[in-house]
């Protein structure tokens, strides 16, 4: 059997050991940033990107949403900074007089300066011009998108 | 470590490698300080070299081949929480004679063993998204399975056990990786509607009442398990698990209070109507009085004895093999965090914490950087898994809250824990690699025509939200 102190110091060598694991896996996770890597590298190549092509683009976001063609046209409603749901249905923000609509049509959320159209789901496909849309996608002002038969527009 | 192009994010196997080495001689280690001649003997810390090291090769490996790019560190941690588990079972084993040690050993090495196989053929973690509504089946199944007769089990009032060829199993350790990976599934398809439908009032939105159906059959399928397995850490083990994930899934405070208030009506049911969950709530307000302490049946002595080997151990512990942890009744299973905190102290349990919350915080590493609502939502609910069991478990040992039975991930001895808790390991590594993979350029030409911004996905939520609108089936809702 060991002696007294050797116990003892092994008994404080095991604690340090673990300590000392611990601080190894620390400093490596320290350094590793590769899941940000590809997301921080393209970045402002985006962000110089969409400066360069639409310098005239105010930076703030759309304020308005359009009704340019279907049962509504003209009408016109404010855009907050909240996401909001188009379609049939009567207890969503845009409730659209269009057969060809389904109840939860579409979705526009804001993100950053600009808004993002995206489709629930619908039967009959949200388009952005010809598009039709399968993810998320930026629409910019004055840029006509389709619902069922309604085609709506932002204004800044 | 070759690198084959300069923005390529690194593998880091190679760091794996070393603090798996590490990782896997901490057991041989304290299995050797706990009883030298003994040790030498029966050559139980050769066999836990043996066969942790195997196991993480083969993990290490599979992961060399299928996920190069998955997190570096959950196999080590993981290996380590094992690792010290193990130890103290067998030095338990050594004074109260039992055989727990050899059969943790032989798990150990049958879940790396899954684990690495599921790691194996998985590969994507999307796949489970496609058994979204299997698993909830299977759940149901899991968690009825203890109830039929001749196959159930019931040991210490729990009825949570299944006896097959003469060993237990416990279904529901299984049951709570189908149960996150359905409220994943279903949470990411359904978000969107149960976030922005419903009436507002003032700041509060409130749900519409069909959207309500999943958390009350969470409710019911948590209070069944209460009611009928008796098993209080399961039922809030589930509840908890729901909870989180809505939450994470939503970001809405409403839902959450919403569940507290679930928690708040099944509470009051269970402590009036149920006798066991009265016990430990009572064992746990009066511990300390003596009539409770010496009560044969729902006494609070496992907790006092806990407190007292923890009071004992102070902050540097009594060292392996030094400290009576056996005088705690379940001292290698439910109580091995008091057996832990008895024999390295306040400075060995710290660490224990820390390696936990590495881990925990490596789950939600991998969870911010996949890309996909689902895998987003899988990974952060298994860290949540493990965090709020590691509450239940050590706020119960500690007195902080009543205490309720539930195993401490990767240490407690008992295979079905341990086997759930690899194959989570599994799951959290297939998705760190889909986090940190660089695009493959398959991958990239397909998303391409979809894409009509700079060829570039946008990032976060956006993203998050794309891939959603993608699965949805059409609703039905359509009128042509």
């Amino acid at each position: 059997m060991a002696s007294e102190i050797t116990v003892t110091a092994l008994r404080f060598a095991f604690l340090a050991l673990l300590w000392l694991f611990i601080f190894m896996v620390l400093t490596a996770s320290r350094r590793d940033l590769g899941i940000g890597r590809n997301v921080r590298s393209s970045r402002p190549q985006v962000e110089e990107a969409a400066q360069v092509s639409a310098p005239a683009q105010p930076p703030a976001r759309a304020s308005q949403l359009v009704v340019l063609e279907g049962a509504q046209a003209g009408a016109l409603m404010r855009l907050g900074d909240q996401p909001v749901t188009i379609g049939r249905s009567l207890d969503i923000e845009v409730s659209l007089q269009d057969d060809y609509a389904s109840g939860r049509h579409a979705r526009l959320f804001p993100q950053g300066s600009r808004w993002f159209l995206e489709d629930l789901g619908s039967t009959n496909g949200t388009f952005l011009g010809e598009q039709r849309l399968t993810r998320a996608t930026p629409v910019e002002v004055g840029q006509p998108f389709r619902v069922g038969h309604t085609t709506l527009q932002l204004r800044a | 470590m070759p690198k084959s192009a300069p923005d390529r994010p690194r593998s880091r196997r190679f760091t794996e490698f070393v603090l798996t080495l590490l990782a896997v001689g901490l057991a041989p280690a304290a299995i050797y300080l706990i009883d030298p001649e003994a040790a030498v003997q029966n050559r139980m810390w050769l066999q836990a070299l043996i066969v942790q090291g195997a196991g993480a090769l083969i993990l290490h490996l599979v992961m060399y081949l299928r996920a190069r790019y998955a997190d570096p560190f959950i196999l080590p941690l993981a290996v380590a929480l094992n690792g010290l588990g193990l130890a103290m079972i067998y030095r338990i084993d050594l004074t109260t004679s039992n055989n727990a040690g050899a059969n943790q050993l032989m798990w150990t090495g049958l879940a790396m063993v899954i684990s690495a196989l599921l790691l194996f053929f998985l590969r994507d973690h999307k796949a489970l998204r496609s058994i979204t509504y299997i698993s909830l089946a299977a759940s149901f199944l899991l968690l009825l399975l203890p109830l039929l007769p001749g196959l159930g089990l019931e040991i210490n009032g729990a009825r949570i056990w299944i006896s097959v060829a003469g060993r237990t199993f416990q279904p529901g350790e299984i049951a709570k990786i189908t149960l996150a990976i359905f409220f994943a599934g279903y949470l990411s398809t359904h978000r969107d509607l149960i976030m922005l439908a419903g009436k507002r009032i003032g700041p509060v939105r409130l749900p519409r009442f069909k959207d309500l159906a999943p958390m009350f059959i969470a409710w019911f399928v948590s209070l069944a398990v209460l009611v009928f397995q008796r098993d209080l850490g399961s039922a809030i083990l589930f509840f908890g698990i729901f909870l989180s994930m809505l939450f994470l899934a939503t970001g809405s405070i409403t839902w959450v209070a919403l569940g507290l208030l679930f928690v708040g009506a099944g509470g009051a049911l269970a402590y009036n109507y149920i006798s066991h969950v009265y016990y430990r709530i009572n064992s746990w307000v009066h511990a300390f009085d003596p009539e409770v302490y010496n009560q044969p049946l729902g006494g609070s002595g496992q907790i006092v004895q806990g407190l007292f080997g923890l009071a004992s151990g102070g902050l540097f512990g009594r060292g392996w093999g030094n400290g009576r942890p056996d005088l705690v009744a379940y001292s290698n299973s439910d109580m091995i965090i008091t057996a832990l905190g008895e024999e390295l102290g306040l400075f060995g349990l710290a660490a224990i914490l820390m390696l936990f919350l590495l881990l925990v915080s490596r789950g939600f590493r991998a969870a911010m950087g996949t890309p996909d609502a689902f895998g987003k939502l899988l990974a952060a609910g298994f860290s949540a898994l493990i965090v709020i069991q590691l509450f239940v478990v050590i706020g119960g040992v500690t007195r902080l809250i009543p205490l309720t039975g539930l195993t401490t991930p990767f240490m407690s001895a008992g295979g079905s824990s341990l086997l759930s808790n690899w194959v989570i390991v599994a799951i959290l590594l297939a998705i760190s690699h889909t986090a940190r993979a660089p695009h493959l350029v398959d991958d990239l030409e397909e998303l391409d025509s979809s894409i009509d911004y700079e060829g570039q996905e946008a990032e976060g939520a956006t993203s998050l939200i794309s891939r959603i609108s993608l699965t949805n089936r059409p609703g039905g809702e359509g009128r042509e």
